[in-house]
Order: structure tokens, then sequence, then C-alpha cells
């Protein structure tokens, strides 16, 4: 197999893994904030119900979320998964959104209650100050640990293969049985060093943006 | 008729009873002074003339209007609790500014979120408002000695700064009553001396200030009136010739005698 067969080849793969990658995001990041109002929720059975189902979802490994969100509906309700990226796709929805749901609850409970107050002497409603007050102080605090979840995603992704979706590492798996070569693995990291140095760039680039305070 | 009347204010915490039934009274353009040891319950009636704490019990009238009445408890609305709280202005001890934003942009953010209240206006209206607002805001930083400093963060000023760009802040708003939560304690000596010359620069026939302060020389001199708190009560009061010259009440002249005063 020539070098650019292979590439093409983990192109194909990686295409898959940037889709989960970025559906992920996109969807667990409005997501954690509905998961994060839910554990902050003044109703205290909705708290307790919420805060027990991040308990479960981060004190579980993935690998397993994804097999139980893809053989339960089929094993137990006869309702199998038509599409395997589908069930990945969900479990690393509700997996990434109690993560980002924790970040978010630990940035919002960092916020002194001085900001609140002066906003609320000042005559704002709770809407103005949690959007002209609150979210930019929340936003900078937490985009640290933000990035490093973001950067753990990528990587993440690889688990998808637990139900034989076939992503990077998967295409690179099927070259090194089926050709005998050992390259295409490391070629595989470059893959991941790649689109992680981006990413990286792209963050901190952001962190650098709200670096013009402090506090 | 005074201008405001506090009367017969309390409010516990659970057990604890920190407010148990406060009264004075104040005419427009004075200076209160509110002085007591720490734990005697100043700020907390401070926030209660806020409403950033809802007494259990009293009455507040300003100006005639009945703007808190805990015999009436039925639930204000939103936007009716905000009209009250812009009546009174709070400096705080720890001036919460606001870090994401510049010193100009600190004063004028709240009054130009209030001008979305108004309705639809034309956009000719809009941009004359605002540009009110915003002329409004560097002239009250000037006043305050900062007219250097309007693109500055709150991060890039001395503790003193800040603390004057709080107090242009709460002016911003033109509260009736402006009050100030120990307003120097957060504050080094020389810094300390600079915002009470700020403090003291306000005052006027038409603005009303109480002070919650520690430094007796200057409630002393500014004060048309003091009040020393202990233990939740008023526990003697007068002007200031009368509560620092001679107190009456042991409490006070114990406090008044302690070493750090
Ligand atoms: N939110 C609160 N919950 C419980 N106790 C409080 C609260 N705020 C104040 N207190 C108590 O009320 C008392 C008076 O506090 P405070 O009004 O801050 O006094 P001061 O400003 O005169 O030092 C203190 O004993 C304090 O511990
Ligand atoms: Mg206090």
């Amino acid at each position: 197999m020539s070098f650019l067969q292979v590439t093409l080849a983990l192109l194909d793969g990686f295409k898959t893994t940037f889709i989960l990658f970025a559906v992920t995001l996109l969807a667990a990041v409005p997501l954690g904030l509905l998961v994060c109002l839910g554990s902050k929720s003044r109703i205290p059975i909705v708290r307790i119900i919420t805060r027990a189902f991040i308990w479960v979802i981060r004190g579980t490994p993935l690998m397993l979320q994804v097999l139980v969100v893809f053989y339960v509906p089929g094993l137990i309700f006869k309702m199998p998964f038509q599409s395997r990226m589908a069930a990945v796709i969900i479990a690393f929805i509700i997996n990434y959104a109690c993560y980002f749901s924790e970040i978010y609850r630990g940035g919002i409970e960092s916020i002194p209650k001085g900001q609140y107050e002066a906003g609320q002497v000042l005559g704002m409603t709770k809407t103005q100050i949690f959007f002209r007050v609150v979210l930019m102080q929340v936003i900078k605090r937490i985009l640290p640990p933000m990035s490093n979840e973001i950067i753990t995603l990528v990587k993440d992704t690889s688990l998808a293969r637990i139900i034989s979706v076939g992503e990077v590492i998967r295409s690179a798996q099927d070259i090194v049985s089926g050709y005998a070569l050992i390259w295409p693995l490391f070629y595989t990291g470059v893959f991941y060093l790649l689109f992680n140095g981006g990413l990286t760039l792209l963050l901190g680039w952001c962190e650098k943006k709200l670096s013009y305070y402090n506090g | 008729m005074s201008f405001l009347e506090v009367s017969n204010i309390t409010k516990s915490f659970g057990d604890t009873e920190v407010l148990k039934g406060i009264s004075f009274t104040m005419e427009r353009g004075q200076v209160l002074a509110i002085i007591g040891s720490s734990g005697s319950g100043k700020t907390t009636l401070l926030r209660c003339l806020n409403f950033l704490e809802t007494a259990d019990g009293g009455t507040i009238r300003l100006g005639g209007d009945t703007l808190f009445d805990a015999q009436n408890d039925r639930r204000i609305s939103d936007s009716e609790l905000r009209a009250r709280r812009l009546r009174f202005g709070l400096v705080f001890q720890s001036f919460n500014l606001f870090p994401q934003y510049s010193v100009l942009r600190n004063v004028t953010l709240a009054k130009e979120l209030l001008l979305r209240d108004e309705g639809h206006l034309s956009r000719a209206e809009r941009r004359r408002r605002l540009d009110e607002i915003d002329e409004q805001a560097r002239a009250l930083l000037k006043r305050v000695g900062l007219e250097a400093k309007y693109a500055n963060y709150p991060c890039e000023l001395s503790g003193g700064q800040q603390q004057r760009v709080a107090i242009a802040r709460a002016l911003a708003l033109n509260p009736d009553i402006l009050c100030f939560d120990e307003p120097t304690s957060a504050l080094d000596p020389e810094l300390t001396i600079e915002v009470l010359k700020v403090i003291r620069g306000l005052i006027s026939s038409d603005r009303t200030m109480i002070v919650v302060t520690h430094e007796m020389n200057f409630a002393s001199s500014v004060a048309d009136h003091v009040i020393f708190m202990a233990d939740g009560v008023i526990e003697e009061e007068g002007t200031p010739e009368q509560v620092f010259g001679s107190p009456r009440s042991p409490k006070t002249r114990a406090f008044l005698q302690r070493p750090d005063n």
C-alpha cells in the first residue's frame, strides 16, 4: 500500500473521528448548561436526580456507556439501533454534557457573591446580571479546564471502535492486519497530534483574548 | 415628615437576631455616620435598605413613599423591586467592580441597561441618550480624580482608585440616598485618605449619605448625625459632638476608648 493510499484510508477514518468529535462538542456544550441548571436547581428532587445521574456517568467508563447505549435498546426494548454511529454519538454527548456541567458549576460558583450584589444594587435584572456581569467571567475561568476536556474528547473518540464504528484507529488497524504494515499506526498518531495541536493553538488564542484582565 | 424614615427594622438569620428594632430618620442633604464594633449589624442594616436582604419587620419610607412594609408583605414584582433598589445606592467594602469592563464601562453599564426599560427609542434618540450617559460617566470619573483612567481595567488600578470608580458607578444612577459600607476598610492608610477626600467632596445640600465607617475622625468631621450600634440596637445617637464628645452610654465610651479607633 502506498503512502498516498494509506493517507486516504486514514483520512476516511479520521472523517468519522472528526464528526464524532464535532457533534459531541456542539451538543454537549449547551446540554451541559442544562445539566448544570438541573444540578443547581432549587427543587430538591431535580437536583438530587441530576447529581445522581452525573455521579453515575462520571463514575463509570465511557466504554461501558457506549456499550449500554448501543445494546440496551435492542436487547431489552427490541428496538436495535439502526446506526452504530448514532449510538456512539448519544453516549458521548451524555457523557461529555455531564463533565461539562460540573466544570460550568465550578465556574459559576467561583464568581464572588459581590458581583451579583453589585448588579442588583445597580438595578439590573437577573438575566442582565447573568449575561452582562457573570457569564464572561465564567467563560474566562472555565476555558482552561474545558480545553483539557476537549483535547481528551479528541482521544476518546477512539472508543467508538468498541462497537465497530470505523474511526481512524480502526482504519489503521485494518491496514496493519491486512497488509502487515506497522508504520500506519504511528502515522495515525500524527493525525491526532496535528489535530490536537491546532485545537491547542485555537483554545490558547481564546484564552489570550480573555487575558486582557485579571480576576 | 422626614426624608428617610426607618422604623423598627428587625432581621434574624436563623436563631440569631441581628437587628432588633432599628429606627432613625434623616433629612435630605444630611450625612449620617454609623459606627459600632464588628458584628453589631451595620452591614445588615445597609443591606436591608438596599433590598439585598429582606427585613423581617419594620418599615422604610423615603420621600413620602413606603418602600418597605413588613406588615404588608404582598410579593412585589421584580421590576418594582428594582425600582426600589434604585432609590438607594451602595458602595461596598470590597468595591465589587466588574473586572471584564473598563473603568468607563463600569460606570455606564447599568445606566445603558436601564435605557432599555424605556421601551422603543428612535435610533437618533438612543444615540443621544447613550452619548449623554457617556458624558455623565466621564464627568463623574473626573470628579473622583480618575480622568486619566477611563480605558483602564479595574485590575490595573490601586484599591483606592477602584473604590473611587465604585463611587462614580453608584453616583451615575443618582440614588436618593448613597450608602457606604466601610468604604476604606480594605485600603492602606494613604489610599484611605484619597477615598475619604472624595466622599467628603460629595457633600451637598441635595446629596444624602449614610456612611458606615471605622474612621472616627472622618465621621466626626463630616456627619450631621452619628449612630452608634451595638448588638443590633442603636445604643446611642446624636450630633458628633454629643456622641464623640460626651457619650452617655458605657458601651459607647468603651467602644470609643478602644486603641484601634
Ligand atoms: N447571611 C448571614 N447569615 C447568617 N448570619 C449573618 C449573615 N449576615 C450577617 N450575619 C451575622 O449577623 C451579625 C451582624 O453582621 P453584620 O451586619 O455584618 O455586622 P457589622 O457590619 O456591624 O460588622 C454577625 O454576627 C454576622 O455573623
Ligand atoms: Mg460590616
